[in-house]
């Protein structure tokens, strides 16, 4: 299992790397971390005619938050995002979601904003991002640089709007508003694994308790990460009700480990689970 | 089709090392053919069974998922280099010897160096904590029982290794 | 020094040169040599109508692809039927390149040589072979379904069918008079062995000495050797065969000679170059061996007090595309089955059945966990039945210690009467009762259902033929340095057979295990052996060294009683601490190194110790042969038996299903321990694959016979967060049918761990009250899925 023959580009900047795109999109990927690229590129599922690294942009590999939100870099490897304190006080389910990830030394190389890019359904990265309405800045040199949204950003499995001229700058995660609490958890089959079923979600409430706004994001039970507005299901707290709306409203399949019904009725379980500890997080 | 060859200059185990290599030659089999360092081990070549794992600048990484061209300039630090400068075991293998913490050897590389940068980040772990910490490499032979247990034991050595002479 | 280093719970020798990477593993060897890589069938059943390497042949590197037609005669022929048995009346074995047809995904139709791996597999890529589709067989199902052929000329798809009975009467009869009666159909699915490192073979063909060199990552060397010669047409003395050090093995590499031990030798010579084949994890899964998957029904009359009075069992049987390894795993299983239990008469029948899948060969345990699994179920099935203590109905069945040795009445799998040698079941019986909290259990589990928590309890018994023939042997000698070298044919794969093996010599001939180097499979060494399978190294081998070892120290004697002269008798002498002493005055004695330089009269001294024994020096001859060494066998008259028993506490979650193992004890008997250290470590590790194969491990295939979960990403062999802490109690019974008095300890971890597990799920999935019922469970393994799937089907009053 040796991966086939590829031009290689290593980039040491920015504008190197967006001007070797526009030059070579079409034939070449982009090697960020490569915790799916490679094993890809070993089995020859995958045989791009060139490879642009970009492990030499020091400059992107940042992991930035201030008030508002978290910026990471398009080198941040998720171990930088899961250990960067501000980063969890700022936006908690960041680090709640990245430590479900793989195991650590996956972390320790692969990067969040290339588990975005990859837009495989079973990340849990793209399912953050959803669930807080986040953003990704993409750059090309024919285009500069453009802002796309999350809801735009996961076209189908395995595929995003990042088109094959642009790089990946920064995803942007924005601090949820108000009081709210998130919570991230799922099951897989062994710890590390894609999880059968992963589900995150969001509750904010009022002073007096009274559920504001209520979301969840789900992996795995679609081609993109789905999203879930739950604000009025769950408004009177009867969490079990709400997963009830939300599992009703997904549409998973089968494959070896799980069936479609049984993920279905992981998404019912863990979704009641997961909105009772986002509201208990913050509940006066 | 002549592949074109990167020079590259990598740190490996205290070592600088060069060599040439096409851009598409893994790190692992950069150690094991190009510098016969045959330590490092290949089990799945996929990212999931951790043979390969190596420390890429003191962060475990796995070496069958990184060309080396990528790894140019920087440190690598292989089970080899695991050993004290003396060529004794250090602390992580003699754990590992005296807890019977391998059977074949195959996979014991990756755990090898898995355990030793872990416990530069957690000197003291408990037993749940040196279970979780090994959770990413595949053992077909021990059942893990007494990997978990070097590693408590390879943080004592390490201990008292490290503890100043009285 | 300890008076006896068997028994002692001594470090291993092999670690510290594993630990520091100095290991030397087969893609450690043949830097230089080409490599090999294949073209594989990406389909399951087919006629091959073109190959067309056209393409192929401009990538730089190349140096030669062969297809079937490329093959001289032996090697065009099929590989061999390794045991012939007389019900394998439709044995077919796979070609060393597909002649053809392709049965199975995976199978190789293409060699390609080139200067490396990248380069091979860039040829084999380019490589267009067309497939006319054949329909598949996929499953037992489908092959008992018999519409579909894999061969066509196989009627049935039925490979072999065969019936024993234990001569205690009409089984159906007996079960038609019996009490009460039970029918199950059970099922375990498809494994594999998955060793960490694949296999590998690398090839050194010396043209001026006209010696093949082979190195391979196998489990029997001897036999490597014996195949390769025959296949080559060389005389066996000009092929060595080499085993490096093994990542692994578990039974998949027990098989041979696979495709590529031939074809590698044959490329090597052809092209007069070294060449080396390493498989990757791709290959491994579809083109290694797998194994377990079975269907069976069970029939079983038995009395109120659960005791059996007929069993009736019917085995389908996967056995995949081909059969070089013959019918060893389901005649395991229908003998193996009976476990510690009397079960009244018994008739077992199983049918091998082809299927357009891998090989089916042994996967550690050997066909035994799908035995104790029909077996343990059905126990815990009379007692649902009856109402009665699972614990009690198997205790109710036992063979007792003073019935043995107990003949089982069949033919066991090496041919031999199935006649347990000695054990104490009841006694194995009451510790596992006591490991794992048997009797305060239901306390637990009201107290776990306080707080919504589902528990269970499950055990499982099983006895495990082991240390079977034809024989092993040794070489034992004592250097003039004083190094004793222990030189054994059968290969190891990690059981620590450098330590075990010197302990035993070590005793024997009184001296420290550090000064005793073994060494395992390499035929420069050792010529004559069976190999590491079936739970049988220690006891043949070990067994065998003590008979080289024991020539040895009688030789010693010989020659230092000559020495010491002043009238001394051989029997007069001791050996201990390194040296051959008077019984009655330890004070006068000669080293053993001094012994072995004087077992060698010398005309000429090459060095200072020589001296002693040249010809005006040398004491008087003994009339033996020169040096202080020796060769001894062992070839046991049949199997010794080692049991275990296992028990298992689960938790299940009442909502997601997950399953949870929450406490492991395992109490076991393999008889005379060597090293308790490397006992122990052998059962975790069986453990782990047990708890792989019954909650994780599957090998799924499509209908189309495309193996779906190739990777590690989805054959999910358990992580150290998957497998649970494991208590372990020892207990022995020594062997009667060798001196040592060892059993196997190789394979027993894996054996009952589904049939346990199955148990306890069960066990917490039990009803509540009068308006739940419980479940059964037929199948393993078992997921949240299929546990919550199971729920569905409960009923609810």
């Amino acid at each position: 299992m040796k991966p086939p023959p590829v031009v290689y580009h290593g980039p040491d900047t920015l504008e190197e790397a967006v001007r070797l795109l526009a030059e070579h999109g079409a034939e070449a990927k982009v090697l960020a971390g490569g915790q799916s690229l490679v094993p890809m590129l070993n089995m020859r599922l995958t045989a791009p005619r060139r490879l642009v690294d970009v492990n030499r942009l020091d400059e992107l590999a940042y992991v930035r938050s201030d008030r508002h939100g978290v910026r990471v870099g398009a080198l941040a490897r998720h171990a930088d995002v899961e250990r960067a304190t501000h980063a969890f006080e700022t936006v908690p389910l960041l680090r709640q979601a990245v430590r479900t990830v793989a195991h650590p030394t996956i972390r320790n190389r692969g990067t969040t904003v290339g588990s975005l890019v990859h837009a495989d359904p079973a990340g849990e990265m793209p399912a953050v991002l959803a669930l807080l309405d986040g953003e990704v800045l993409l750059r090309s040199e024919r285009d500069g640089e453009r802002t796309v949204a999350a809801a735009d950003f996961f076209v189908g499995p395995m595929e995003s709007a990042c088109r094959e001229d642009e790089v990946a700058v920064e995803a942007y995660f924005p601090r949820p508003a108000g009081r709210t609490g998130t919570d991230w958890r799922e099951l897989s089959r062994r710890s590390g694994d894609y999880a059968l079923c992963g589900v995150g979600t969001l509750v904010r409430v009022d002073d007096a308790g009274a559920v504001v706004a209520a979301r969840a994001a789900y992996i795995a039970m679609g081609s993109v990460p789905q999203v879930v507005d739950l604000t009025e299901a769950a408004a009177d707290g009867d969490w079990s009700a709400a997963a009830e709306s939300a599992a009703d409203q997904l549409d998973p399949e089968d494959d070896i480990h799980a069936s479609a019904e049984y993920r279905r009725h992981l998404a019912r379980v863990l979704t009641a689970r997961s909105l009772k500890a986002s509201y208990e997080a913050v509940a006066p | 089709m002549t592949e074109q060859l990167h020079q590259v200059t990598l740190t490996v185990n205290g070592v600088t090392r060069r060599g040439a290599v096409p851009a598409r030659r893994l790190l692992a089999d950069f150690l094991r053919r190009d510098l016969a360092l045959t330590g490092t081990h290949l089990g799945c070549e996929h990212g999931v069974c951790g043979a390969c794992t190596v420390l890429l600048d003191g962060v475990p990484v796995r070496s069958c998922l990184l060309f080396a061209v990528s790894a140019d300039g920087h440190e690598v630090t292989t089970v080899e280099g695991c050993c004290q400068t003396s060529g004794d075991l250090g602390p992580v293998q003699q754990a590992f010897l005296e807890c019977h913490g391998l059977q074949c050897g195959f996979c014991t590389p990756g755990f090898i160096t898995t355990i030793t940068a872990y416990l530069e980040e957690n000197p003291k772990p408990t037993e749940e904590e040196a279970r979780e910490a090994i959770g990413g490499n595949l053992c077909r032979c021990t059942g893990y029982q007494n990997i978990v247990a070097a590693v408590l034991r390879a943080a004592e050595l390490k201990r008292e290794r490290e503890a100043p002479h009285a | 020094m300890p008076d006896k280093h068997v028994g002692q719970p001594l470090l291993r020798k092999e670690d510290p040169r594993l630990l520091a990477g100095q290991g030397r593993y087969l893609d450690d060897l043949g830097r230089d040599a080409l490599a090999a890589a294949f073209v594989r069938s990406p389909v399951a059943h087919a006629r091959i109508t073109d190959i067309d390497v056209t393409d192929a042949l401009d990538v730089e590197g190349l140096v030669a692809i062969y297809t079937y037609e490329d093959l001289p005669d032996r090697i065009a022929e099929p590989l061999p039927l390794l045991i012939p048995h007389p019900d394998l009346t439709h044995a077919r074995t796979p070609h060393c390149l597909a002649n053809g047809e392709v049965n199975h995904v995976g199978e190789a139709v293409v060699m390609v040589v080139a200067t490396d791996r990248y380069l091979a597999e860039d040829a084999a890529e380019r490589i267009r072979v067309a497939y006319r589709d054949l329909p598949p067989v996929v499953g037992v199902s489908q092959a008992r379904a018999g519409d579909r052929l894999v061969h066509e000329d196989v009627p049935g798809n039925i490979a072999a069918r065969s019936v024993q009975e234990n001569g205690q009467g009409d089984a159906h009869s007996a079960i038609a008079a019996a009490p009460h009666k039970l029918t199950l159909d059970l099922e375990i699915e498809r494994s594999a062995s998955m060793p960490m490192e694949g296999k590998g073979v690398l090839a050194h063909w010396d043209a001026d000495d006209r010696t093949l060199r082979v190195h391979s990552s196998t489990q029997t060397s001897t036999s490597v050797r014996l195949a390769v010669a025959a296949k080559l047409g060389l005389p066996p003395d000009r092929v060595e065969v080499v085993t490096p050090d093994v990542g692994g093995g578990f039974g998949v590499k027990i098989v041979h000679p696979w495709p590529e031990e031939i074809l590698v030798p044959w490329a090597a010579m052809t092209l007069g170059r070294d060449v080396k084949w390493v498989e990757d994890r791709r290959e491994h899964f579809i083109s290694s061996a797998h194994e377990r998957g079975q269907q069976q029904r069970i029939e079983v009359g038995f009395d109120d007090a659960g005791r059996l009075h007929g069993l009736s069992v019917e085995i389908w049987h996967d056995n995949g595309a081909y059969v070089p390894y013959g019918i060893i795993v389901p005649i395991v299983t229908s003998t193996q089955l009976l476990g510690p239990y009397k079960v009244g008469a018994y008739r077992v029948e199983f049918t091998s059945l082809y299927t357009n899948t891998v090989i089916v060969t042994p996967y550690r345990g050997a066909g035994r966990p799908q035995g104790v699994f029909a077996m343990e179920r059905t126990m815990d099935a009379i007692a649902e039945y009856l109402g009665l203590d699972r614990l009690a109905v198997r205790e109710a069945n036992l063979i007792q210690p003073d019935e043995m040795p107990y003949d089982q009445g069949l033919v066991f799998q090496d041919g031999r009467p199935l006649i347990y040698d000695s054990g104490d079941y009841p006694t194995m019986m009451r510790m596992i009762r006591d490991l794992v909290g048997w009797d305060g259990f239901e306390a637990e589990r009201e107290a776990a259902a306080g707080q919504g928590r589902r528990i269970g309890i499950g055990v499982a018994a099983y006895v495990e033929g082991t240390g079977m023939g034809p024989y092993e042997g040794a070489h034992v000698k004592v250097e003039t340095t004083g190094e004793i070298v222990v030189s054994t044919g059968l290969t190891t794969q990690g059981q620590g057979h450098y330590t075990t093996l010197a302990q035993i010599a070590a005793d024997v001939l009184g001296v420290a295990v550090a000064d005793v180097t073994v060494i395992t499979g390499d035929t420069r060494r050792f010529k004559y052996a069976v190999g590491t399978f079936a739970s049988r190294a220690i006891v043949t081998s070990g067994n065998a060294v003590a008979v080289a070892a024991a020539k040895v120290a009688e030789k010693a004697k010989r020659i230092a009683a000559a020495a010491l002269g002043d009238g001394i008798a051989p029997e007069d002498l001791e050996l201990g601490d390194g040296v051959v002493r008077r019984k009655d005055d330890p004070g006068s004695f000669i080293d053993l190194q001094t012994v072995a330089v004087l077992s060698n009269p010398l005309r000429y001294a090459f060095d200072e110790a020589a001296k002693a024994a040249t010809q005006f020096a040398a004491a008087a001859n003994t009339g033996d042969e020169p040096g202080l060494e020796a060769t001894g066998f062992y070839m046991p008259e049949r199997s010794t038996f080692a049991a275990g028993a296992h028990g298992v506490v689960v938790e299940t979650d009442p909502e997601t299903a997950d399953i949870k193992i929450l406490r492991y004890c395992v109490v076991h008997d393999c008889g005379v321990v060597v090293n308790p250290r490397i006992v122990e470590g052998q059962v975790h590790g069986g453990v782990a694959q047990g708890v792989g194969g019954a909650l994780y491990e599957r090998i799924v295939y499509d209908d189309a016979g495309q193996l779906v979960n190739a990777s590690y990403m989805d054959f999910l062999i358990p992580f150290s967060t998957e497998v649970p802490h494991i208590e372990t109690a020892h207990m022995v019974t020594a062997s009667g049918v060798n001196p040592l008095g060892l059993k196997g300890a190789g394979e027993a971890g894996v054996i009952p761990t589904s049939a346990a597990v199955a148990s306890a799920v069960e066990d917490a999935e039990r009803g509540r009250g009068a308006t739940e019922q419980g479940l059964a469970i037929r199948r393993m393994p078992i997921s949240p899925s299929e546990l919550y799937e199971l729920r569905k089907g409960r009923v609810h009053a």
